[in-house]
């Protein structure tokens, strides 16, 4: 399980990298192993439009569930991963790379301290795991 | 035997664990008047009795064996081949439900899948779910798959030319959804219906905040005209299309995948359903496969098992509560089994060449009593351009009026009355024609027509 260090992470299990004024957001490691085989990736929020922490922006189905992932920090979405619908287990190969989903600049960047770090996310995970 | 599971002395015991002496005392909170209505039951009936009562009563009622039936208007008299009522009446089949754990029936799944397997033929879609109530409910899901589809788009466009009541359901599947509905505007008379209902027309509708265009295939009025021009101009504008077609008709003219349509949807009943009062009816719907993770209901796949035989199990139920819980953009957790096993084993008794057949002899019929409708003196034929099985006939004193005198005098169930709808319609009759309209029949009604008694000569 990869818990790269310069992410930021929340409870609903997606990461956010910052560089400079835009945030990138995707679904963690331990997100795509829980999903198992991903097979359907929408992301619903329209570039540019303005969002609220906690709004969904995208929505993935597995063979085993049905989720939605949630913007952590209120931003404006800037650019969606077009290759996503064509390519869902993409999700599953490199969920911290390629398959990143959308990219927005947060209203307030130091919204961002607010998230996990990978330490405390990777203990929050193993908390899970009984 | 009534399902009665608990003896007296059991019901005592529960009364005395919950503290209370009657079951009477449960209904406390419930006013005293409210609880239990005076029903005037008469005394109760031998079987012979109850039996004789009701056939008094099915007796009295006017149905399309003993009658010569020129009513359309959507729902449409068909012969039903009697293979169709001997297999749904089948035990193994008997049910209107899906089974909530559904791949123990295996036999129910196969005829779902081959029902969907017909549809996405008959329609020229790449692929149709498992069914809907009707064909008014299925139109409204085109609606929410298109929301869904095309985001951040807030307007649909109904042709006028779309069944009235299937309009009415869209707006009420519709309440409290951040959408505009228009273009289906009252029309002050026939020659503006027909007009916005023509695909040019609903073309100019569309703009860039449409998200749906909804055109008939036939439209109410029986008339046909090739979409594919307006699918053309739907897409160019970044809007999908839904196509309400008759299913039989599509026997006879080019399927709606063929002219782009995006969903194809419509009433199943002329697919060996009786007409049965209303219902149940079934509702069709069938769309792209680009878009089958926003088709609301289910959709049944063939597969394989771990011994490599064949199988069949409830692929994709993507909008729904059981997948999305919270999210879920739809509420048909089961479907019309029983009336998509009926339109299956019609279409497999049918054929292709079969249904042709029907369609064509519709077309035939149709195009006959019009051209002899018109000919009698006061009656017109006011539909423009080709029509399929139905068309409008322009009468000289109410519609209501004729109809009378034509189940009174001659047995004849006359056409709709197109001024029960539309305002500026009075006096105009849509008449349907089918294959069980004889050339007979039809000679009736314009014999019948043409000895209408004078004004006021009517009852």
């Amino acid at each position: 399980m990869q818990f790269p260090s310069h992410l930021k992470y929340t409870k609903s299990d997606e990461w956010v990298g910052l560089e400079g004024k835009v945030a990138t957001l995707g679904i963690t490691d331990y997100a795509q192993s829980q999903l198992s085989d991903i097979v359907y990736v929408e992301v619903t929020a329209g570039v540019g439009a303005s969002l609220t922490a906690g709004d969904p922006v995208a929505s993935i189905e597995s063979v085993k569930a049905a989720s939605e992932v949630y913007l952590p920090v209120s931003g404006t979405i800037r650019e969606i991963n077009g290759a996503l619908p064509s390519d869902p287990e993409g999700l599953n190969k490199d969920p911290y790379g390629a398959a990143w989903l959308v990219k927005f600049t947060p209203a307030d960047p130091k919204a961002l301290d607010q998230l996990m770090d990978a330490k405390a996310y990777e203990a929050f995970c193993a908390g899970r795991e009984h | 035997m009534p399902y009665i599971p608990h003896t007296d002395r059991e019901r005592e015991a529960m009364l005395e664990a919950i503290g209370v002496k009657t079951v009477d005392e449960l209904f406390a909170d419930v006013p005293a008047q409210m609880r239990f209505p005076r029903l005037h039951l008469p005394e109760p009936l031998s079987e012979i009795e109850a039996l004789n009562e009701l056939r008094e009563l099915s007796e009295a009622n006017l149905e399309t064996l003993h009658t010569t039936c020129f009513l359309g208007a959507g729902a449409y008299n068909h012969f039903i081949p009697s293979a169709v009522q001997h297999i749904l009446l089948r035990g193994e089949f008997y049910t209107a439900y899906t089974p909530y754990q559904p791949e123990i029936c295996q036999g129910t799944l196969q005829a779902i899948f081959e029902y969907q397997s017909l549809i996405a033929q008959l329609t020229g879609m790449e692929v149709a779910n498992a069914s809907h109530y009707d064909g008014a409910t299925a139109t409204a899901e085109a609606v929410i798959l298109a929301l869904n589809q095309v985001r951040h788009r807030k307007k649909i466009v109904l042709s006028p030319g779309l069944h009235p009541q299937y309009r009415e359901v869209v707006r009420t599947y519709m309440q409290g959804v951040d959408v505009e509905i228009g273009g289906d505007e009252a029309p002050a008379n026939l020659q503006e219906l027909q007009e916005r209902s023509r695909a040019d027309s609903l073309a100019s509708r569309v703009d860039e905040a449409t998200a749906l265009v909804i055109a008939p295939y036939p439209t109410f009025l029986g008339e046909v005209e090739d979409l594919a021009p307006l699918a053309e101009s739907v897409h160019r504008k970044g809007a999908l299309l839904a196509v309400v077609a008759n299913p039989i008709a599509l026997g006879l003219l080019k399927p709606p995948g063929e002219m782009g349509a995006d969903v194809a949807c419509g009433e199943g009943q002329p697919l060996g359903i009786p007409l049965s009062f209303g219902g149940p009816y079934l509702g069709f719907f069938a769309t792209r496969q680009a878009f089958v993770h926003k088709m609301s209901g289910r959709l049944v796949g063939q597969t394989q098992d771990t011994e490599g035989r064949r199988g069949y199990v409830l692929t994709l139920s993507a909008r729904e509560q059981h997948i999305k819980r919270a999210r879920a953009s739809s509420n048909i957790c089961t479907n019309q089994g029983l009336m998509a096993l009926a339109a299956a084993v019609y279409l497999s008794q049918m054929g292709k060449q079969g249904l042709r057949r029907v369609a064509e002899l519709c077309y035939h019929r149709a195009h006959y009593a019009a051209e002899r409708l018109s000919q009698v003196a006061g009656f017109s034929l006011a539909s423009r351009g080709p029509f399929f099985h139905e068309f409008v006939l322009r009468c000289p004193r109410p519609v209501a009026e004729i109809n009378r005198f034509l189940l009174d005098e001659w047995g004849i169930l006359g056409g709709y009355d197109l001024g029960r709808d539309f305002p500026g319609l009075q006096g105009h009759m849509l008449v349907a024609v089918t294959e069980l309209n004889t050339r007979e029949d039809i000679d009736s009604l314009v014999t019948a027509l043409s000895e209408l008694p004078e004004k006021g000569g009517l009852k």
